[in-house]
């Protein structure tokens, strides 16, 4: 029998706000010795109240219209109880019935996936246990640093769309400056179950926890997908609905030590924080903030002549698109800016091992101007490139040092062309019995004995005048 | 039992344990708290403190306000208190003590710096000698703190006593006045002649809904209570026990030696309300029982001005006081303007409640009688 994954996700990230979200403490949790960004109110101190940032609710907005969320004009903070040491209130602020953004949807590729909710909440601290000792110190500074969490409908059928999701997300939220989404900080849980192929009851779900690397990711969902098809054709084990955590090192996930009961966490409605109210003016204020989403660039770029497998990757990567967009200020013809960008830029920063493109885009029109005008020949270009990838390099010293100038010596090319000549008598009788192709074979032998340093054009007129 | 922390004995106010004072040691009348100095004054302290009026003190509560009754305040060295009115305690302890105490409207003054319980409902008011000396104080007390998210966004208000009692309409909610002593009723209906003789029409009418209010309000401000005070766990606030070999060790007996029976069972009983299986028949329920209450007082003060009621079954501090079945009685006759968070008024050693912001209505009453 053929099965089908079905998958949803839940995955959480860190909004780029100045504060915390109920307190002024900066810094983003990043503190350099523990409890360094904290204050009475995000340690919970008996008699401090909780206001909330407003960047927040904004940017949890503008997080909704991006992803064609339904803004939800009245939205509650409630409180989620359990008792755990990172968390200094013995509750986590969240928005269980009211959340802020509701039933959007993200385009990957031809298929849609719906978005069912986004809330925000507060995030936690952490503990930190020392085996010498024996004993356990927690660290405050990341308790009630904004998250949102964007919760998925179980809409995904493969890890490819799963990773084209989470790329999707992390780039357009990147882009809005929403979040930086920065390595290892977006974390999400994973639903898995497995169905035949075709039916429409769900499976057993498993529920990993806390995912942030995309190869982990893939390797969880392939692991349960295998382990569930055991399960259910060879009778493997028998599957129940339980949370899971991946072993990074085994390479596989193992059950969550369960609680006898199910957690409880008896959510109430937070008496401490207003209902918030967001009418239409505050929403259209957000909504013109929003840069042009990743897609409509990606729609102007195909219409300005690129690619559109070119267009989407420009597009999708504010790096790259700011990149290319200064190109284009700068009169680069836009099928150039794309090729420079994309198949040179690309590799260079993948062996630099760098996500963002940082370059002097002076100094790369430079170049590209260069070899457009033909007074450097592409691969040379690239070599500059290269060099001002290593160094804040000057174009046109470093070209004339490493003799990367087009070769422009009159007599040295007109003996070439008179040896080439000489040597391939063959071509040249296929030239003259009006083979055009001969002659671009002649040319390109010439380019070859001149080791591809000289002027294209001053080799086409020496060999049509000595034909 | 200590009943008052000197601060200044050339004060002319005193604070309730449950409000910070900075670097005073503020136990909420708790073993949890014993050890807990506060880095920074509450709002109400501030404002005090810059109107020029300095701190005699601070009073004594039962652990977290509680029960039903505190010690006995005429014990204080001054005639002028900031009480948090979370069960009604102030209320009751006024009446027995025959002063005036004020409970504004929620949201009129600040909990910024208030150890939180019942977060929805609790309200500072004031004990004072007479009805103008309320009004001074609320007045310096009241208005928006942006430091508290439910503060109302009124900048200031201005109480006075200037209303005339000869145009009022009261109502004695004859119902609940039924259930207290016969000393109470005594002293309402001393309180109706008192009010006739000013010119005041008086009525009765029953308020139906007061049982209803009372098990809705416990229901919130035990789960309300039960939440704001789990930060007292051992770990960073509260009293750590000595005994213990794992986390929930060191969260079960520290609270088992910290909090009283009283605490302890508003503990068990808000989370009760909480669970799954019982937030809509209990909380939720709760919450829709708020809003009857009050739409049926807004019904009321149309046609009224005030309503006069008990404040308390009895004058008598019994010996259960601190037990749950007292703290639920009681709770009876404070919870209408707990729930709704309308005003009240303890005068003549009755309680008057009136519509939101009608606090004038209420002291211009207390000081007529
Ligand atoms: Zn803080």
């Amino acid at each position: 029998m053929k099965y089908e994954l079905v998958m949803g996700l839940e995955t959480h990230v860190e909004l780029s706000t100045n504060s915390k979200l109920f307190c002024s403490c900066g810094g983003h949790g990043a503190g350099e010795e523990p409890n360094d960004c904290v204050c009475p109110a995000c340690s919970g101190m008996p008699g401090m109240l909780p206001v909330t940032n407003k960047k927040a609710i904004e940017l949890a907005v503008k997080a909704g219209l991006m992803l064609n969320c339904k803004i939800n004009r009245y939205t509650t903070f409630d409180k989620k109880n359990y008792y755990y040491p990172d968390l200094p209130g013995g509750y986590q602020i969240t928005q269980y019935f009211n959340p802020i953004c509701v039933e959007g949807s993200v385009v990957i590729g031809d298929r849609t996936i719906g978005i069912k909710q986004i809330h925000i909440e507060e995030d936690a601290g952490k503990l930190v246990h020392d085996e010498s000792t024996k004993t356990s110190r927690v660290d405050f500074n990341r308790t009630s640093v904004p998250l949102i969490e964007i919760v998925s409908k179980p809409d995904f059928r493969s890890a490819d769309e799963v990773i084209e999701y989470l790329e999707t997300l992390k780039s357009n939220l990147r882009f809005a400056g929403i979040s930086e989404c920065e390595e290892g900080a977006m974390r999400c849980d994973v639903n898995i179950s497995v169905r035949p192929e075709g039916s429409n009851e769900m499976g057993v779900r498993s529920e990993i926890k806390n995912m942030s690397s995309f190869t982990d990711i893939r390797d969880v969902i392939e692991f349960e997908r295998v382990r569930h098809i055991d399960a259910i054709e060879r009778k493997t084990e028998v599957l129940v609905q339980e949370t899971r955590r991946w072993d990074e090192v085994k390479r596989r996930s193992f059950p969550l030590r369960t609680k006898e009961t199910a957690e409880d966490y008896r959510y109430f409605p937070n008496p401490d924080l207003m209902p918030i109210m967001i009418d239409d003016a505050w929403i259209d204020e957000i909504k013109a903030s929003l840069p042009s989403t990743t897609n409509e660039k990606a729609v102007a770029y195909e219409a300005m002549g690129v690619l559109p497998k070119e267009a989407a990757v420009l597009a999708n990567d504010r790096s790259l698109s700011n990149t290319f967009d200064t190109l284009i200020d700068k009169n680069i013809a836009p099928k150039t800016a794309a090729s420079w960008i994309l198949s040179d830029c690309l590799a260079l920063m993948k062996k630099q091992g760098e996500t963002t493109l940082n370059i002097n885009t002076d100094k790369l029109a430079e170049i590209i101007n260069l070899v457009e005008s033909e007074k450097i020949i592409r691969d040379n270009g690239k070599k500059i490139l290269a060099a001002l990838f290593e160094n804040d390099i000057d174009v046109l010293d470093f070209a004339k040092k490493n003799n990367l100038y087009t070769l422009t010596d009159k007599g040295l090319i007109l003996a070439t062309v008179k040896k080439i000549i000489a040597e391939n008598q063959a071509i040249v009788a296929d030239y003259k019995s009006g083979k055009e192709k001969a002659f671009t074979a002649l040319v390109g032998r010439c380019m070859k004995e001149l080791k591809g340093t000289a002027d294209p054009t001053l080799i086409k007129t020496l060999l049509k005048q000595e034909l | 039992m200590k009943f008052f922390t000197e601060i200044d004995n050339t004060g002319n106010i005193a604070v309730d344990d449950m409000i910070l004072v900075k670097d005073i040691h503020a136990t909420a009348g708790s073993k949890m708290l014993e050890n807990f100095v506060p880095l920074f004054d509450a709002e109400v302290v501030t404002r005090i403190k810059n109107a020029g009026l300095k701190l005699a003190g601070k009073t004594a509560v039962g652990e977290l306000g509680l029960s039903a009754f505190n010690g006995n305040e005429n014990d204080i060295p001054c005639d002028i208190s900031l009480n948090v009115d979370l069960n009604g305690t102030p209320r009751r302890m006024a009446a027995v003590s025959d002063k005036i105490f004020i409970k504004p409207t929620y949201g009129t003054v600040s909990r910024y710096g208030v150890i939180a319980c019942a977060s929805s409902a609790e309200t500072v008011g004031v004990t004072a000698e007479t009805a103008d000396k309320c009004a001074e104080i609320l007045s310096l007390i009241s208005g928006y703190d942006e430091k508290d998210g439910t503060s109302l966004p009124t900048e200031k208000y201005v109480y006075n006593t200037n209303k005339n009692v000869a145009d009022m309409k009261i109502a004695v909610l004859s119902d609940i006045t039924n259930k207290a002593s016969e000393e109470v009723k005594t002293q309402i209906e001393k309180t109706v002649s008192a009010l006739n003789s000013k010119g005041a029409e008086v009525q009765n009418i029953n308020f139906e809904l007061s049982e209803a209010a009372a098990t809705a309000y416990t229901i919130l401000m035990c789960a309300e209570t039960c939440n704001n005070i789990s930060r007292f766990d051992g770990v960073k606030y509260g009293h750590r026990t000595a005994d213990y070999k794992n986390i929930d060790e060191l969260y079960t007996n520290s609270r088992t030696e910290g909090f009283n029976l009283l605490t302890k069972t508003v503990i068990l009983y808000g989370s009760d309300v909480l669970s799954k299986d019982k937030y809509d028949t209990c909380y939720d329920k709760s919450l829709r029982i708020r809003r009857l209450i009050a739409e049926k007082s807004d019904e009321i003060f149309e046609n009224f001005d005030a309503v006069l009621l008990p404040a308390g079954s009895s004058f008598e501090i019994g010996e259960t006081e601190g037990t749950f079945e007292n703290m639920v009685k009681e709770i009876e006759y404070s919870s209408i303007a707990s729930i709704s968070g309308n005003p009240a008024v303890i005068a003549n050693r009755v309680q008057f409640v009136a519509k939101k912001f009608d606090e004038n209505t209420l002291l211009s009453i207390a000081k007529s009688l």
